[in-house]
């Protein structure tokens, strides 16, 4: 970490989550973290690293590996007046707890009439591009994302790790904080100094543009933005949004830059079927189809499993810049 | 008071129950929560305990019948109750409201000039942001060069167009004419529409309930009209010889068997055999889906479906490798099938896997009939009436014959009339060689 | 029966009063009536579906007497009337919930007999088996977080749930942080169809506390002073930072599973009949008619006072109003709130 200004400190992504949960359990004493390796090890990450000889094993608890649990007792946690965040340690490892988030967490303020809460993370770091290989890669958004009483958020930026995470440990309900791994280190930016939090639902015009809306957010992104800066030279002007909160979404957001540039580009690392960008082309269809000069495109992840340990599979699942130019190029030219 | 007991639904997914045993009689007196009859279901078998102290007035259903939930099974008079202060008056017939017919849209001839310029340009690839544009800014997109891929008119290009002025305009539509008058209040659509009557005593002036075969029959017909696109065909065929086989051998058959011997089952020797000589016609379109591309698939078995009409419904049972049989084992196996369907015992199996379905029509006396195919079939022939005719034969000389017309209905996805011609000719051929002599 | 010192026939109380004796009884005749008259409202059409605990009544009636109110926090599971009975909730709040009607804790959301109460402190549960268990070790582990002394989750579920994934996880968490946790099940020998035999190997669930490095014992639970004695046993332990417990009370199912099911598929009524004579209400009945707790009198006056109850409750939640079509869109989140953010 190195401070810049007096004002803002330099951070990658593990250190601004690491900063951001250090502060919390600083300032609140019901926050407390549980999961796998969270205590003496740090984390496997490193995101928790000393936590536990400041806080103590009371509140940084290592849990015995079991996913369902885990979510499950946080949940108990947070009914009881808590504020655990809990960690899962990789985003694959979330399907033994799938029941004890949609059907628990999703809907214990529901089901309770509103009597009881759960107000809870559910931290995991998730993506590919990492020789992660079948089980420490996947994107587990879509899988999530259509379940009332859930929401979820997955930033790229550590200012925005910084700012959502503290909105999702205020948040009154279980909020689900999704981490692109291969952002964690790769991945630098400036970091406003002191507690700040940034609304959920809200995303960020990353790149003004007036011939092409592109949609995304995590690793693809940073990747988009990087693709949309090379066409800059070609005279190509592309609008970058990164979503930043996958749910709530920022329709208003989406919607003033498709009816500005008329072509929408939703890129994306999870698989292309029943995806986020599934939704995102439904809606702009119903709210702005006589926007549209192009049809709607998306550029996700290949419907497979999951991408393979050898480089040539994780590269053929993987975009690249140069895919998103090309992608970018078509759809201006259309 | 009176209260209406009905059956009630005794599990989340159960639609009707059967009253196993009426516990109480008419008179009899029952205590609030004390069981008055048994009812069971598929699921459970439950005693249903009255919801008043009283006296059974009537008991709607007999023992042994099933009903729907909901459906009024008893009333009993409530004893010791304080009559009601003034019982609400039923529901005032709600006002059913067909909607309101579309205004005629009245723009004239600017109007269809604006519409048809869209369609066409639509249809050359047009967006809808563009086609919006050029509404809003009167521009005839056809006359636009598009700098869009292959050409395509961009909504910058008519953007472009609008402020130089460049492009055809169109005129802008007239205002539309003063209001057309509003609809007349629309009358409710069927008075004393809440009366129900039977299929099989069918009552002027009410809604018959479906039963759940009829709305079976309807959703098949109307799955099969809509996916299929029928064409028809019809061929004439003399079975004077093929009569005379049926009269010689029906004492004997019906004494040997028990069952009558009609022409059935000769129609469907002929109808396996030309099938064994045009397979298209025994066989099935399979949409595409995202993964496969549209198929036919010929099938591997002769299953004979064989249209049988009921008087509330019509039933399709299955001579299943048709081919395999005799005619004497046709007979057999049709008449086993008429009569179980008459008496509504055929059971699952009896109706499934048919793959070309045979309609003796002529039974009743008509002489032709466009059938609908049985969905998932290519095919459906129909036996019509066998009439006495003069026939001028082929040496010239004049005959009395008995005639009686095939009609062949297809889905023209599976084959065309050539083949449909090729099947209904064999057909014919088949049939007349038959009698008046032979192996049964 | 265990209480009972035949020999001298005195009556082993583990310290109940004759009060607290009384009110066992009167709770296990109130639960049966409430059973009895859930599944009469749903024979008449009134309601969709009920669940009756009838065989469980003595075992939830002791087990509520070792429960503290307004300090220990009950997790328990959709066959547990009589406990929530017995910590505080009402006849007219069972009626609620099986009418389905608006001021129903849960809002008429939940199925009936899934109770809740944050004032009780009685946890909202689901039909899920077993998805309960972490969430109560989660509330002993917030009360040992917060250094609260003198209080414990008392957690139930059938013997069913005990082959549940999470059922293990949660034995295993409590034991090693030592939480003020008892885990209690009630051992009803049936898994809707499936019996005991075909659930485990070792038909006596008690016996893996000892795999999870905690104590366990097993109790009769037809005995509802037996259940008490097992149960404050291990409360107090809890309470008193000793670490969990897992207790076994036997008892046995007479009701089918639900109003949605048959047991005659796959039981024969002979052998309910055969267990229908070791029935703890009257069998208790006798116990205190015997020890002079009760009167016959008394008894028949309680008999009274339970339909009395049960049919003024019934009839008050009927009259109650249905919970609102604009209701079906509250608390998704706290506030409005929608998927899309505009």
């Amino acid at each position: 970490m190195a401070v810049v200004s007096a004002n803002t400190t330099v951070m990658n992504n593990v250190e601004a989550v690491r900063a951001t949960l250090y502060d919390a359990l600083k300032s609140d004493e019901r926050v407390c973290i549980l999961g796998e390796d969270v205590g003496a090890r740090g984390n496997v990450f490193l995101i928790t690293k000393d936590f536990v000889g400041e806080f103590g094993e009371r509140r940084i608890i290592d849990t015995p590996i079991a996913e369902a649990s885990i979510v499950g007792i946080a949940v108990g946690m947070a009914m009881e007046g808590l504020r655990p965040v809990a960690e899962i340690q990789f985003a694959d490892f979330i399907y033994p707890s799938f029941n004890q988030i949609v059907g628990e967490a999703a809907k214990i303020r529901y089901r309770s009439n509103g009597e009881y809460t759960c107000p809870m993370v559910i931290r995991t770091p998730y993506g590919g591009g990492v020789r992660g290989a079948l089980s420490h890669s996947v994107s587990i958004e879509a899988l999530f994302y259509h379940v009332p009483g859930l929401k979820i958020v997955a930033p790229s930026f550590p200012a925005d790790v910084k700012g959502l995470l503290n909105t999702a440990i205020d948040d009154p309900d279980p909020v689900m904080f999704l981490e692109h791994k291969k952002t964690y280190r790769l991945i630098k930016g400036e970091v406003p100094n002191g507690h700040y939090t940034i609304p959920l639902g809200k995303a960020n015009v990353l790149k003004e543009g007036t011939q092409l809306s592109v949609v995304s957010y995590g690793l693809y992104v940073h990747w988009a933005l990087e693709a949309a800066r090379q066409l800059e030279g070609e005279g190509i002007s592309v609008e970058v949004i990164d979503l930043r909160s996958i749910r709530p979404m920022d329709k208003t957001a989406i919607l003033q830059s498709v009816e500005k540039t008329r072509k929408l580009l939703i890129i994306h690392e999870d698989n292309k079927f029943g995806g986020i960008g599934a939704e995102i082309s439904a809606m702009v269809a119903e709210e702005a189809l006589f926007h549209l000069d192009a049809p709607i495109r998306r550029l996700c992840g290949p419907d497979v499993p999951a991408m393979g340990y050898a480089l040539p599979l994780e590269e053929e699942f993987m975009s690249s810049p140069a895919e998103m130019a090309d992608a970018m190029r078509e759809m201006v030219k259309f | 008071m009176a209260t209406t007991i009905t059956m009630p639904q005794l599990g989340e997914t159960v639609t009707e129950g059967t009253v196993a045993q009426w516990l109480k009689s008419v008179g009899d007196n029952v205590d609030k929560y004390e069981d008055f009859v048994e009812v069971s279901t598929d699921k459970v078998n439950a005693g249903v305990p009255s919801p008043v102290t009283g006296t059974i007035r009537e008991l709607l259903v007999k023992e042994g019948e099933t009903v729907a939930t909901g459906t009024p099974i008893a009333v009993i008079d409530e004893t010791g109750a304080t009559p009601a202060a003034a019982e609400a008056p039923a529901a005032a017939p709600r006002a059913e409201s067909t909607p309101a017919p579309q205004t005629p849209s009245g723009n004239g001839a600017a109007a269809s000039v604006a519409e048809s310029a869209e369609i066409e340009s639509a249809a050359r690839g047009a967006s809808p942001a563009v086609r919006r544009l050029a509404r809003e800014h009167h521009v005839d997109i056809r006359t636009i060069k598009g700098s869009g891929a292959n050409g395509r008119v961009t909504a910058d290009d008519i953007l472009a167009a609008a402020r130089s002025g460049a492009a055809t305009q169109i005129a802008a539509p007239p205002a539309p004419p003063p209001s057309a008058p509003p609809p007349a209040a629309a009358p409710p659509i069927v008075p004393g529409a809440t009366q129900t009557s039977q299929y099989a005593q069918p009552v002027p002036g009410t809604f018959v309930t479906l039963t759940q075969a009829r709305r079976i029959i309807a959703e098949r017909m109307v799955e099969s009209r809509h996916t299929a696109p029928h064409a028809w065909s019809m061929v004439e065929i003399d079975v004077t010889d093929v009569w005379q086989w049926r009269v010689r051998e029906k004492d004997r058959f019906e004494r040997e068997t028990g069952f009558r011997l009609t022409l059935l089952p000769f129609f469907i020797r002929a109808v396996v055999k030309s099938l064994a000589e045009f397979p298209l016609m025994n066989a099935k379109f399979v949409a595409g889906n995202g993964s496969a591309p549209p198929s036919i698939y010929v099938n591997p078995e002769m299953n004979i479906g064989l249209a049988i009409g009921l008087p509330a419904n019509l039933v399709v049972p299955v001579i299943r490798h048709a081919d395999k049989l005799s005619i004497k084992g046709l007979a057999a196996a049709a008449g086993e099938l008429i009569e179980n369907a008459r008496k509504g015992k055929l059971g699952v199996d009896d109706l499934a896997g048919g793959t070309f379905t045979v309609n003796n029509n002529g039974a009743n006396g008509s002489w032709a009939s466009a059938p609908i195919i049985n969905a998932g079939q290519a095919g459906i022939v129909t036996m019509e009436a066998i009439v006495k005719k003069l026939i001028v034969r082929n040496d010239d000389t004049i005959a009395i014959r008995q005639m009686m017309n095939a009609c062949l209905s297809l889905d023209h996805r599976v084959v065309d009339g050539y083949v449909a011609s090729g099947f209904l000719a064999s057909l014919k051929r088949h049939l007349e060689a038959m009698g008046p002599q032979g192996e049964l | 029966m265990a209480s009972t010192d035949t020999a001298t026939g005195t009556l082993e109380r583990h310290g109940l009063s004759d009060d607290q004796l009384r009110a066992i009884f009167r709770n296990m005749l109130l639960q049966r009536q409430l059973d009895n008259r859930g599944f009469q409202l749903n024979r008449q059409g009134k309601v969709p579906f009920a669940l009756g605990s009838e065989g469980h009544e003595a075992l939830q009636a002791g087990a509520a007497m070792a429960f503290n109110r307004g300090s220990d926090i009950l997790a328990p599971y959709y066959r547990d009337l009589g406990l929530c009975l017995g910590i505080g909730l009402t006849a007219y709040e069972i009626m609620l919930s099986i009418f389905a009607r608006a001021p129903d804790h849960n809002g008429g959301r939940q199925f009936p007999n899934h109770y809740s109460s944050k004032a009780a402190g009685l946890m909202s549960f689901s039909s899920i088996l077993a998805a309960h268990l972490p969430h109560a070790v989660g509330a002993a582990y917030a009360i040992k977080y917060r250094g609260e002394k003198g209080r414990a989750v008392l957690a139930t579920c059938g013997d069913g749930t005990t082959s549940e994934g999470e059922w293990h996880e949660t034995m295993n968490f409590a034991a090693v942080h030592k939480l003020p946790f008892v885990m209690l099940v009630e051992n009803n020998e049936w898994a809707i169809s499936t019996p005991l035999e075909k659930q485990m190997a070792e038909p006596q669930i008690w016996k893996r506390a000892a795999g999870y490095g905690m104590p366990g014992r097993r109790f009769n639970g037809f005995d509802p002073i037996a259940t008490f004695a097992a149960v404050k046993e291990a409360m107090d332990r809890a309470r008193e930072g000793g670490g969990p417990t897992l207790i076994e009370g036997t008892c046995y199912r007479y009701l089918a599973h639900s109003t949605d099911d048959n047991d005659m598929t796959y039981r024969t009524r002979e052998v309910v009949m055969e267990r229908r004579k070791q029935d703890p209400v009257p069998a208790f009945e006798a116990l205190l008619v015997e020890h002079g707790v009760l009167t016959a009198q008394d008894v028949a006056q309680m008999r009274k006072d339970v339909l009395r109850d049960t049919n003024e409750a019934t009839d008050a939640a009927e009259a109650q109003p249905y919970p609102t079509p604009a209701d079906l869109y509250l608390h998704v989140h706290e506030g409005a709130w929608q998927p899309w953010q505009s």
